[in-house]
């Protein structure tokens, strides 16, 4: 992960380390042939996750996030056990019973936009503690209009996982870095197919790419 | 006044790496009672040695910051009110890790 911040910085990290992380889990998995992945996410993680989303406007995950098990048509499916489990019980648990576990923050994390929606999540858990559980609550009740296009899922072109445009994420962001490319992958797809290959060899005599637009010019 | 502080969960990194610290506080002038209050500048001023922003916030401690007074946790004791007597542990647990 040393590398990988050496190359495109201090920002968006957490999309190179996750997408990464979480393909690497699920091929772990399947070659362990395993039934059920289960992982250690708690009530504070899917209410910052419920926040983030929301802030992106991310539709597709907020759809898709409070489920507590995902992924049950298809080989491997994922469950949090400990979805309604506030972080501070568990801590709490661990030290009563005197259990030994990792706490170092990665240390990247503070550069986060994750780290937002902790602090006010945090904050909103001192006030009310009840907030986090009306926040994933609120999450489960979302229903999505209709008409909202939603992605659909396919199978990448190059390495055959699972995924909703024409290449998974995982190998988007590897051609990137393979390429010297660090921003491939990153930010709002412009086409309906989020083709990013396209992106760097944009024409425009005053702008270059995306990313060089002031705030808030960009017409869709 | 005699008192047991422990720090867990990461934040020994701010205290010299130290987990146990066994300190001697004196109470604070024109005041018979020692409170967390006063117990909390304390420790900002004589044990944080770094980054005392990832302890304290404001008054009072980080949120995301556990406070267990002899094993109790200080929201039934009074929080910031409550009051300390010799020989008493506390400890501070950050409950926020991971990414």
């Amino acid at each position: 992960m040393d590398d990988i911040v050496k190359m495109i910085g201090l920002k968006n990290n957490c999309t190179f380390c996750g997408v990464f992380r979480r393909q690497a889990l699920d091929r772990g998995a399947a070659l362990l042939k395993v039934d059920k992945l289960v992982t250690g996410h708690n009530a504070d993680d899917i209410a910052e996750t419920v926040l983030l989303n929301i802030l992106r406007g991310d539709i597709a995950r907020l759809s898709r996030c409070t489920s507590i098990t995902t992924g049950e048509d298809g080989p491997i499916p994922r469950c949090k056990p400990f979805k309604y489990t506030y972080e501070k019980e568990i801590v709490m648990y661990a030290y009563f019973k005197k259990l030994d576990y990792f706490s170092t923050e990665c240390i990247y994390s503070p550069n986060a936009y994750r780290g937002f929606a902790r602090e006010f999540i945090k904050d909103l858990e001192r006030l009310r503690p009840r907030a986090i559980l009306d926040i994933i609550k609120s999450g489960e009740d979302f229903r999505i209009a209709t008409t909202t296009k939603m992605p659909e899922q396919g199978t990448c072109e190059r390495c055959g996982y699972i995924s909703s445009q024409k290449w998974c994420k995982a190998c988007v962001l590897l051609e990137g870095l393979n390429r010297g490319l660090p921003k491939m992958g990153i930010g709002r797809p412009r086409g309906v197919n989020g083709d990013h290959k396209k992106e760097t060899k944009k024409p425009g005599p005053a702008v270059k790419s995306i990313e060089s637009k002031q705030c808030g010019s960009l017409d869709f | 006044m005699q008192l047991t502080l422990e720090f867990g969960g990461g934040l020994e990194l701010l205290c010299d790496s130290i987990k146990i610290h066994k300190v001697n506080i004196n109470l604070p002038n024109e005041s018979d009672i020692l409170t967390m209050k006063d117990l909390l500048s304390w420790v900002r001023t004589n044990l944080i040695k770094e980054r005392p922003e990832m302890f304290m916030k404001g008054d009072t401690v980080r949120p995301g910051v556990l406070v267990l007074v002899n094993d109790c946790d200080w929201e039934l004791s009074g929080q910031l009110d409550t009051t300390l007597e010799d020989k008493d542990v506390i400890v501070f647990i950050s409950t926020l890790h991971g990414g």
